[in-house]
């Protein structure tokens, strides 16, 4: 029974981080109906840049306490992951995806394509972040506690609580902002948006942002707790969190969380059983839903628009 | 002259919707567009709004020409739209819709008022505020359509059928709304199917027939035309 809820902890952890990027998929496919296959990639030049601010950081010291000093720079990393991933995304889509919004829908699917190859590949070159594997330093002491047998890491409490802050910090912005409202409008139909007076390429520009935001802190979380770094390491994650939306239902931001739970716990489930089952069981979730409910968890069945 | 449309000449790709249409609006009035399906009534509407842009002519809007502006600059100087088939944002909620009517606007509290007057027009809505859109009935959902177009405070209003598909009864009441929007001061072009409700609201009017204006005239004057009851009035 331990053992089980052990799991279930280890997943949720990594469900948490998988949540982070699916939401940018699923806010990203809502508004503009694109896959932005580069998302996982701008997964990974959080994490790079994370890595880099910590290591400029080495050695300041901003607090007494060595934990509260761990957390304080860890934050200032992702922060600064956050807002590089931003800048970023907003201009892959500037640049990438906006001329090609009135274009048949492939066009944009196979620039996504090429866009993510490009981060990938221009990224391994010596003179940006090289192509070998990367140690993430730790953040904090390693501390784990022991609660009802439970063995819970300093690490896991610093994913939850920030996932957890990042998330409300989403939904808030998402319902009660006015930018929020209008992501939502523009979401369901551009032109009534346009008609509203609301600046419906800055309104797609921002959830572009927003997105990487997230990816970008997931970024710095996931090699928080899995400490290794490279300029492919996106892709996994990335077709996990995809896959977690699309279980979730494309376009739904509740959809994406729960999936992402579902994907955490299932890939830990099945890695305690056979270690190498893991990713494949992320894929195997991917075509049962496709199978069995295409629309997905929070779908709604939606015929498509041409 | 409020709103001035001059040679207008709109294509979608091959098709020649808008065959050069001149009109105008005076402040103050009402003018309606007339014309059987497919006669470029709401091409018009959308290329004034700056969805749809000309290939040739211009639209002025208090002598400033707007036709290369973006949509959401031109509801900043004072046009609104209702569009055809409402288009009522339905994962949100109603009072979110009002919102998003408001956009444009920063002051709460004159968007508050804003509010009340529409729900002075439409009190059904104050009290479906926190109703999702998609969920109204077809008759809610258009005078949330109007309400929304309200909320910017336009100096110029653009409803683009507004009676399709509602009961008579509902059909009096929208034309009686209108008239009371007008008379608070605001101008209004107006497109419709049904001629005969249009050419009692209207100073004056446009028949649209493929693209071009055939016929112009006062309501009264349209009305009595003996092409006009033939083709809209029913003889
Ligand atoms: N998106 C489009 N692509 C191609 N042709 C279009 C498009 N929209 C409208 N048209 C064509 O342009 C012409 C004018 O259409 P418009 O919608 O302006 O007519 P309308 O007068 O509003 O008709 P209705 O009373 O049926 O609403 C029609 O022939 C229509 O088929
Ligand atoms: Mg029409």
């Amino acid at each position: 029974m331990t053992y089980v809820l052990q799991q279930l902890l280890n997943g949720i952890q990594l469900g948490f981080v998988y949540a982070l990027i699916a939401l940018g998929y699923t806010m990203v496919y809502g508004i503009v109906r694109l896959i932005n296959f580069a998302h996982g990639d701008v997964f990974m030049v959080g994490a790079f840049v994370g890595y880099f601010t910590l290591r400029a950081l080495a050695g300041v010291t901003l607090a007494g306490a060595s934990w509260l000093n761990g957390i304080l720079l860890f934050l200032l990393a992702m922060l600064a992951a956050m807002a590089l991933c931003t800048v970023l995304n907003v201009t892959i889509e500037r640049v990438a995806y906006k001329p090609l919004r009135n274009a048949p829908r492939i066009a944009a699917l196979i620039t996504a394509i090429g866009v993510s190859l490009f981060l990938e590949y221009f990224s391994s070159l010596k003179f940006v972040f090289g192509p070998n594997y990367i140690t993430f330093p730790s953040p904090l002491p390693a501390q784990t506690w022991e609660i009802a047998g439970l063995r819970i890491s300093a690490i896991q409490v610093l994913i939850a609580v920030v996932a957890t802050l990042l998330l409300l910090g989403l939904n808030y912005i998402v319902r009660y902002t006015k930018i929020g409202k209008a992501m939502r409008a523009t979401a369901f139909d551009r032109d009534a948006a346009r008609l509203m007076g609301i600046n419906v390429d800055l309104t797609i520009s921002f959830t572009f942002g927003l997105g990487a935001a997230l990816a970008g802190a997931g970024g710095v979380l996931y090699v928080s707790a899995y400490p290794r770094v490279h300029t492919f390491m996106g892709i996994i994650p990335g077709l996990k969190a995809f896959t977690a939306a699309v279980m979730g239902g494309i376009g739904s931001l509740p959809g994406a969380f729960v999936g992402a739970l579902i994907m955490g716990v299932a890939e830990v489930t099945a890695k305690s059983v056979y270690s190498t089952m893991a990713d494949g069981v992320a894929f195997l979730i991917l075509i049962l839903v496709l199978l069995v409910k295409p629309s997905g968890i929070f779908g709604r069945a939606e015929v498509e628009k041409v | 002259m409020l709103l001035q449309v001059e040679n207008l000449h709109v294509h979608y790709g091959a098709i020649h919707a808008l065959q050069g249409i001149s009109f105008h609006l005076e402040q103050g009035e009402i003018v309606t567009l007339i014309g059987a399906n497919g006669a470029g009534k709401s091409t018009t509407l959308k290329t004034i709004c700056g969805l749809l842009r000309p290939t040739a002519g211009a639209v002025y809007f208090r002598g400033q020409d707007i036709s290369r502006l973006p949509a959401h600059k031109i509801v900043s100087l004072g046009i609104s739209q209702v569009p055809e088939g409402r288009r009522i944002f339905a994962p949100l909620t109603v009072r979110e819709n009002l919102e998003m009517g408001a956009y444009t606007r920063s002051d709460r509290r004159e968007i508050t008022q804003s509010m009340e007057r529409v729900f002075a027009s439409f009190p059904r809505l104050k009290e479906r505020l926190d109703q999702l859109g998609g969920t109204l009935s077809g008759g809610e959902q258009q005078m949330l359509a109007m309400g929304r177009g309200l909320m910017s405070r336009p100096e110029l209003l653009l409803l683009d059928e507004p009676s399709m598909g509602l009961a008579p009864i509902l059909v009096e009441e929208i034309f009686r709304i209108i008239r009371e929007i007008n008379q608070q001061g605001t101008s209004i072009l107006l497109v419709e199917q049904n001629a005969h409700m249009a050419l009692s609201v209207a100073n004056r009017g446009y028949v649209l027939e493929t693209g071009r204006i055939v016929l112009e005239g006062t309501a009264a004057e349209l009305r009595d035309n003996a092409q006009v009851r033939a083709a809209y009035l029913g003889g």
